[in-house]
């Protein structure tokens, strides 16, 4: 048994009865109305309890929690700069091992959290996480990804999807918007070895929150892609985050899943998918795509979820893993 | 009692390191630094540093992982020079702000381009208003010294800003010299325990590192900069003590045959022991020469500095960094500063030497000595000269 399925085996996941009452993101933060991120942090802060120390990268999360003498945490929280979330949290993680070792301290169980954004995560902070993720430390990584960088005004990120509208990949007479395709971080986490990788959706809440508390439950580092539509970035009405985020996962444009132990199984299986245009239509973000476009874009979402189908050793059927994932 | 050791001054100061009991060591290789963390994660594979060795992917992750421990309580320490003090720097500025006690010792080297690996102050210099306290270490002897107050006065609660011991690349950090290292007991005796007066606890949770908007951007940096304004009293308090403990006593400038002397001759870092040389030799020759070495560069001893100054008619800057200023070198522009509201101003010229690994000889101070001379009686205007230029 891997290390991640050890530590798992008898895990308990949330009911949806009885959720944690706990909030150690509290409310009175100045995110935008139908934030996505928002929603998944504090799901994420659900999950993990108030025995945490938490980092958090620069950018939207940053913002909006901390402003001087403000604070929307409850719990431990540092920011230090955009890039280093998990060296920050790297270090942290050390200390707290060599301070109990040296009976400094007696608080053995702390989780350590790092989030970032897409862009604190997929650009320029990859190498201090691809860092912290190769030395193996014991943490919990979260990348809150809404696409863009958007603290700093919606601009493309390498976690752009292909043909999106951002402040510098705008459409023009010689452009289609982003012109690469989404980088695929989850997979980059994965291929690190590290004994827990997962994507997730609020959308799908109690979902997302047993991911959480597997992340930390696994020792070593866990890294969790968590999808976080943005109305003001992706330009759609502020009541619609959710059905966006459900609907990026029923059309395949951001399949669920996990790699425990480099094993990698489907959370849910789509077998009926939703067109893409349907996910799309709904953002203005991607207003500006011909049929020719929008084609294009469907038919890599198609070839990418089969890809993903053949590495998953367990694909699980539709509405059976779905019991726990849909609410 | 401690020993006297015969020992590569980078060695000596991961020995002085781990005498500290420090908890976390986040190191990137650079060389000339490379020597001092190779040998502190031998001190820990060996067993006989308890500490976490965090071989980090680069010199900015390696102070991000410093603040972070610092911040969650643990004694932390790190070493660079050059290239990675600049990949660092962005962290360095948030270190202090965050009142994190972090130690680093910094083995100055040139900045690029053209690379050179050798020793000059150009790294030093990038980083002047970091907020750290900075220390020179002109010998071995310094250098390990430094790196035991630099704990000392960064962790003091009435100081609680990151210190900086600078020694130069090669022409100190390789050299082999005698040291006495002090033991583990005296070493206790003079540093206690780190106890930090906040740290990330979710017994007690505190958010650090904040936003902070523009009603409190400029008081937050007052506060900095009255903390930085303190640290200097207790800087000295704690060389006062040093001395008490171990016999050996610093002061934030250092003075030798300049009382008396006529012309005076200011440095920092090592070549101060190759001035000496120099001044001798003059002395002998009946030249009124003095030499004024400064050991703080921060927080700058203004004080001090005048007090050793005051008596001179002429003042050789040298500067082992350009500064790019189009005025002077960055050492002689707070010389500059320092005299400028005084009652009396000696005639000052800037001289920069020893750029990228360049020798600088006794020669070289001599030749110094003689310009200054010449140019204060043709009247020269006070500025600046690049010596020992191959034409
Ligand atoms: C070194 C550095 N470069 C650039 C910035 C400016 N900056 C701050 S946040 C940000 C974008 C954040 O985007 P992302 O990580 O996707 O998070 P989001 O705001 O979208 O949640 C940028 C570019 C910075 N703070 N530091
Ligand atoms: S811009 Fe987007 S991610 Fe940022 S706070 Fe607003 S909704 Fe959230």
């Amino acid at each position: 048994m891997g290390i991640a399925a050890e530590a798992l085996k008898d895990f308990n996941g949330f009911n949806p009865k009885k959720l944690p009452e706990g909030e150690p993101l509290s409310p009175g933060h100045r995110a935008c109305q139908g934030c996505g991120e928002i929603l998944a942090l504090r799901q994420v802060m659900k999950a993990l309890g108030s025995n945490v120390i938490v980092a958090s990268a620069t950018g939207c999360m940053e913002i909006v929690t901390s402003p001087f003498p403000q604070t929307a945490w409850r719990v431990p929280w540092i920011h230090v700069a955009f890039e280093n979330a998990a060296a920050v949290i790297s270090g942290v993680e050390s200390a707290y091992k060599v301070l109990n070792r040296k009976g400094r301290i007696h608080q053995p169980d702390v989780v350590f959290l790092a989030y970032a954004g897409d862009g604190g995560t997929a650009d320029i902070g990859l190498q201090a996480l691809s860092g912290a993720l190769e030395r193996g430390h014991n943490f919990v990584y979260v990348c809150l990804d809404n696409e863009a960088y958007m603290n700093t005004g919606i601009q493309r990120s390498s976690a752009t999807p292909y043909g999106a509208m951002t402040t510098t990949s705008p459409p023009g007479k010689k452009s289609i918007g982003q012109r690469t395709w989404k980088k695929n971080v989850a997979a980059i986490a994965a291929a690190h070895g590290i004994p827990y990788v997962a994507t997730a959706s609020p959308a799908y809440a109690l979902d997302l929150m047993n991911k959480v508390k597997k992340a930390a439950m696994v020792p070593g580092p866990a890294y969790l892609h968590i999808y976080s539509p943005c109305p003001t970035g992706w330009r759609y009405p502020t009541d619609l985050t959710v059905e966006v985020a459900r609907l990026a996962v029923q059309s395949k444009v951001f399949p669920l899943y996990e790699v425990i132990d480099g094993q990698w199984i489907l959370s849910r299986k789509i077998a009926k998918p939703k067109p893409v245009s349907e996910y799309l239509k709904l953002q203005r973000r991607f207003r500006h795509l011909t049929e020719t476009e929008i084609e294009r874009i469907q038919a890599r979402v198609d070839a990418e979820y089969e890809e993903l189908l053949k590495r998953c050793v367990t694909p699980e059927k539709e509405g059976k893993a779905s019991k726990e994932t849909e609410e | 009692m401690g020993k006297r050791v015969g020992m590569e001054v980078s060695i000596a100061a991961a020995e002085m390191v781990g005498l500290c009991d420090v908890d976390v060591i986040a190191a990137y290789p650079i060389t000339p630094q490379t020597h001092i963390v190779e040998h502190l994660s031998e001190l820990v594979a060996d067993g006989h540093l308890d500490a976490e060795f965090i071989p980090v992917e680069s010199e900015h992750s390696a102070m991000s992982t410093c603040v972070g421990a610092a911040a969650a309580g643990a004694r932390t320490f790190t070493s660079t020079s050059s290239q990675g003090y600049a990949l660092m720097a962005e962290i360095c500025y948030i270190a202090s702000s965050l009142r994190l006690p972090i130690v680093m010792a910094v083995v100055n080297r040139a900045l690029s381009a053209p690379i050179s690996i050798w020793n000059d102050h150009a790294d030093l210099m990038m980083s002047r208003d970091t907020g750290w306290i900075q220390t020179v270490a002109e010998n071995g002897q310094e250098v390990v010294d430094l790196l035991l107050h630099a704990f000392r006065v960064a962790e003091d609660h009435r100081v609680l800003l990151p210190a900086i011991v600078n020694l130069d690349g090669f022409t100190l950090s390789h050299m082999i010299e005698p040291v006495l290292l002090p033991d583990e007991d005296e070493v206790k005796r003079y540093l206690p325990p780190y106890r930090p007066r906040l740290r990330l606890d979710p017994e007690k949770p505190m958010t650090f590192g904040p936003v902070g908007m523009p009603e409190v951007y400029t008081e937050v940096k007052k506060a900095q900069d009255e903390a930085f304004k303190a640290s200097y009293p207790v800087i000295v308090e704690t060389w006062d003590e040093f001395a008490k403990v171990f016999g050996r006593r610093y002061r934030p400038v250092e003075t030798y045959k300049s009382e008396d002397a006529d012309v005076i001759i200011l440095t920092m870092g090592s070549t101060s022991e190759t001035a000496m040389t120099a001044v001798d030799k003059m002395r002998a020759e009946g030249k009124k020469v003095g030499l004024v070495r400064l050991r703080l560069w921060r927080p700058f001893p203004f004080d001090e500095l005048y007090q050793a100054l005051k008596g001179a008619g002429a003042v050789a800057v040298m500067d082992r960094a350009m500064g790019f200023s189009g005025g002077a070198g960055p050492v002689c522009t707070e010389v500059k500063a320092c005299l400028y509201d005084r009652a009396f101003y000696p005639y000052i010229q800037n001289y920069v030497a020893g750029l990228g690994g360049r020798d600088i000889t006794v020669e070289n101070f001599e030749e110094i000595h003689d310009k200054l001379v010449a140019s204060m009686k043709r009247g020269d205007p006070m500025g600046y000269e690049i010596i020992n230029v191959r034409e």
